[in-house]
């Protein structure tokens, strides 16, 4: 069968940053019609590889050709109207503008260039509708979480092609990890629409790191290590086995480890009581106790108040109504201060507008919180700060290993790891984890995991909430499910427990 | 290996309630600025009742002694909403002043030439300081700081004395006066709300009024999303260097004269009014109409000195201050509310 023209093909590209060759000689060619998956561990440089491509990065070296002709993009502005849309990694949109601008800034509809806000909020309502997401199009962006977000961040980039918006429409719509923070409902819209839009001939190039994604949507796959092309496969052609071991360069056992690993019992008293803590439109007041050296899982799909719970307990957000004790001394959560004072840490979900400062460096970063938590008068000494960061990268393996590089020069999961590292540092009582994994490659997740397994068993108690119930499963000893921004029930994990019967749970909203 | 969550989405929002929603609009802060204004104004009616101060006039006179100011703080509202700031405003309204006089004056320039040549150096002004920005990445406050000592540097070469205009179409048409029925405005004034009016339509109903707002709010995802934020920088800048010329001739006609030291320190009126209007100055969020109240408010608090009589001006700059100590607290607390 002679294979069709590619309408995308990269040959050669080369990519370096000050001290990092992000990309040596990558061969990369994208095919009308398929959905293309583009796979390597944290830093192998995806992200970049799309960013050369689109023209936020230039290009140090290789060829690029749409349509069969050489393209060099000088921006993102010239990438889109030569009909390439993208979806980067981090939402990139404007928090301020609404949601429908956000949809349309930059092509919005416009007659005799005055602009048509009746007619952009009803297409952007029809856009989004389309998509399965019931949302106000206009309220500010910034009023919605992080998913919504995401989600409008796709809206905007396929509504290029798909509507009227003129132009030479969409040939190439690339995704950099478009599913990190959505629950398998979105996920599902998002593959019709995907399967959609290959129907039409639409090439996607889609970057994700939960592999049963890939297995279930994509038809090729390229994969990178280090900067450098490994192979390009069919999907039906290589099973996850023969891929993982393409991205990681080794067949990988630390998984299977976990997988028989056992929970310990070794459960001390009480910790943290919080009693009838609620807060109005967050979440409806809830009892929870956790104990010493205990692991809690969340679940619930997104919205249902996980991430509501949580910064409940960290004082992020102030309670209408109950109290939360501490070492049965009871304490007020009005602000993250206290929490921190209390041996509560909290990483966010949201690490790009609630997490790192992207210019201060990897070490810099790290030691945040722990210097907040002993003041800014006493400063840690130097050896001993040098110790733990060094520690720390080791143990959750933040490539490249370097305390001076800038986190912003980081990708994406590395940025993720720093941030974890940073909380982990202050070693408090009670960690609260927020989606620590998204974004984070199958090697590193293990890692995660089987740390969080370690400090438990060390009686620091966690509080883990993940998108995937395996996760929350294979970790917890009990596990809270909500619904509605309602704790519905406290499962105590054991062998009668599965994913199914949490998913029961949280489709009945039943207490049983 | 996932087993994620299966069933179909929830609404995954319209969640904050009502309150905080109320409480997080953006217009909340025009709407207190515009409240501060009236409840200033009812005051000053209670109190000065019996000394002319509930003629419609006074509250017109405001646009006529203020109109120069709206029209710069219109133009700061532009640089401010893009998260950039122009220290240059007051230099460039003192040199457009000075350069007109002359022309007209010493050099017996038709005043239309004149006017057309002042407002095509104060966009370029602008215009340069936009590239610059845009293309040697340099901090705007460092750039337009620059533009101001450039600029009142001018004034010096064109003349170290003030030049006063006696021609005699200038002195006409500050003296024409628009009759509204209970009042009457200058031509001034009436230009100064028609440059209000068309900023408000650029930036609510133009592509490049939104990309303004854009950019204020997020310039690395405004790129990334394809927008052309260099260009709209420059634009931006270039706004409001034609937006300072065009208030330094409506200071000139306001005066009659040029002088190199007319309108020191004004662009820190013109961002007080457009900061005690609501606009943030991180850039994103606001509007042209807060501008006006907070020159209305800026204005009124001089004729209420004036009333009062008895107050030294100094009362103009302290009551300022604490006016703009307070907005700045609210929009802080405002931002703050907003991120939880
Ligand atoms: N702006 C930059 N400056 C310097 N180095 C950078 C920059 N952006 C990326 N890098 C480096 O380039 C390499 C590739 O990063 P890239 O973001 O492409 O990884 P990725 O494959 O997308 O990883 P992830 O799965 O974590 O998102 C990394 O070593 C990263 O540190
Ligand atoms: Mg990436």
């Amino acid at each position: 069968m002679a294979e069709p023209q590619p309408v995308l093909q990269m040959t050669g590209i080369v990519k370096e940053f000050p001290g990092v060759r992000a990309l040596s000689g990558v061969d990369f060619r994208l095919f009308p019609g398929e959905i293309h998956a583009l796979l390597g561990e944290n830093g192998a440089g995806k992200s970049t590889l799309i960013k050369v491509l689109t023209g936020v990065h230039s290009l140090d070296g290789g060829t690029i050709t749409l349509d069969g002709e050489s393209v060099r993009f000088a921006s993102p502005l010239q990438a889109q109207q030569a009909g390439i849309s993208t979806v980067y990694q981090e939402v990139n949109l404007c928090p301020n503008l609404s949601v429908a601008e956000n949809i349309f800034i930059g092509r919005e509809p416009t007659r005799a260039g005055r602009i048509q806000w009746k007619r952009m909020r009803r297409e952007a309502a029809e856009l989004v509708d389309r998509l399965g997401l019931d949302i106000d199009v206009t309220a500010p962006l910034s009023s919605y979480p992080l998913a919504v977000q995401q989600l409008v961040a796709i809206v905007r980039s396929v509504g290029t092609g798909d509507s009227v918006s003129g132009g030479s429409g969409t040939k190439v719509l690339i995704l950099d990890e478009p599913t990190s923070s959505l629950d398998r409902g979105e996920v599902l819209e998002l593959f019709s629409l995907m399967r959609r839009l290959k129907e039409q001939g639409v090439a996607i190039l889609f970057v994700s790191h939960f592999l049963d994604q890939i297995y279930e949507v994509c038809d090729r796959m390229t994969v990178l290590r280090n900067g450098t092309l490994v192979g390009e496969h069919m999907v039906r052609d290589l099973d996850q086995v023969g891929l993982v071991q393409l991205m990681i360069g080794k067949a990988l056992d630390q998984l299977e480890e976990l997988h028989d690993h056992q929970l310990h019992s070794d459960v001390g008293e009480t910790l943290l009581k919080a009693e009838a803590l609620g807060r109005a439109g967050g979440i409806a007041p809830f009892d929870l106790e956790v104990k010493k050296g205990e692991v809690i899982g969340l679940a619930g799909l997104l919205g249902s108040g996980r991430t509501e719970l949580a910064r409940l307990l960290f004082g992020a957000d102030q309670p209408d109504s109950g109290t939360v004790s501490i070492g049965g001394k009871q304490v007020s959560m009005n602000a993250p201060n206290d929490a921190i004072g209390a041996g509560v840490a909290f990483c966010s979900e949201n690490r790009k507008t609630e997490g790192l400062v992207p210019d201060l460096t990897v070490r810099e970063n790290i030691i945040l919180a722990l210097q907040a938590a002993r003041g800014w008068t006493r400063p840690i000494p130097a050896s001993q700060r040098d110790e733990l960061v060094a520690k720390y990268i080791k143990a959750l393996d933040i490539r490249p290993a370097n305390p001076e590089a800038r986190v912003g020069q980081l990708s994406g999961g590395n940025q993720q790891k720093v941030l974890l590292a940073r909380w982990l540092i202050t070693q408090p009582k009670l960690l609260i984890l927020d989606e620590p994994t998204r974004g984070i490659d199958i090697g590193a997740k293990a890692e995660i995991q089987k740390l969080v397994v370690s400090l438990s068993e060390d009686g620091m108690s966690v509080l883990y909430i993940a998108a995937e119930l395996e996760e929350v499963l294979r970790l917890s000893h009990t596990i809270g499910v909500l619904r509605d921004r309602r704790l519905v029930a406290q499962l105590t994990n054991g062998p009668e427990i599965t994913t199914s019967r949490i998913l029961e749970t949280i489709a009945s909203g039943e207490h049983q | 290996m996932s087993a994620t969550t299966q069933t179909p989405t929830t609404p995954a929002s319209s969640t904050a309630s009502k309150a905080a929603r109320l409480l997080g609009d953006r217009r909340l802060p025009v709407l207190a600025t515009a409240a501060l204004f009236l409840a200033m104004y009812i005051g000053g009616l209670s109190r000065y009742q019996n000394y002319g101060f509930a003629e419609p006039q006074v509250f017109l006179n405001l646009f006529i002694d203020n109109g120069y100011l709206l029209v710069a703080a219109v133009g700061a509202t532009f640089v401010i909403l893009s998260g950039g700031i122009d220290l240059s405003v007051g230099s460039v309204i003192g040199f457009t002043t000075m350069f007109t006089a002359w022309l007209v004056e010493r050099q017996g320039v038709p005043l239309v030439i004149a006017v057309v040549l002042a407002l095509g150096v104060g966009s370029f002004g602008g215009f340069l300081m936009g590239y610059v920005i845009h293309n040697f990445e340099i901090q705007p406050f460092i750039v337009t700081l620059a533009g101001l000592f450039l600029f009142r540097g001018l004034c010096l070469v064109i003349s170290k004395e003030s030049i006063s205009i006696g021609d005699a179409s200038v002195s006409s048409l500050a003296q024409t006066r628009v009759s509204l029925g209970l009042g009457e405005l200058s031509i001034g004034a009436l230009l100064a709300l028609v440059v209000l009016g068309i900023a408000f339509y650029v930036l609510h109903y133009t592509r490049f009024g939104r990309r303004v707002y854009a950019i204020g709010g997020n310039e690395q995802s405004a790129m990334l999303m394809g927008l052309p934020q260099g260009g709209t920088k420059i634009a931006v800048y270039t706004v409001s260097g034609f937006c300072s010329a065009l208030a330094g001739l409506l200071f000139t006609l306001y005066i009659q004269s040029g002088d190199p030291l007319h309108a020191t320190g004004m662009e820190l009126d013109a961002i007080a009014a457009v900061v005690i209007g609501g606009t943030l100055l991180t850039g994103g969020s606001g509007y042209v109409i807060g501008t006006l109240f907070g020159v209305l408010v800026l204005g009124l608090i001089k004729s209420l000195i004036q009333f009062e009589g008895t107050l030294s001006s100094w009362w103009t700059k302290i009551a300022t201050g604490v006016l703009l100590c307070a907005f700045i607290l609210i929009q802080r607390a405002m931002t703050a509310r907003k991120k939880t």
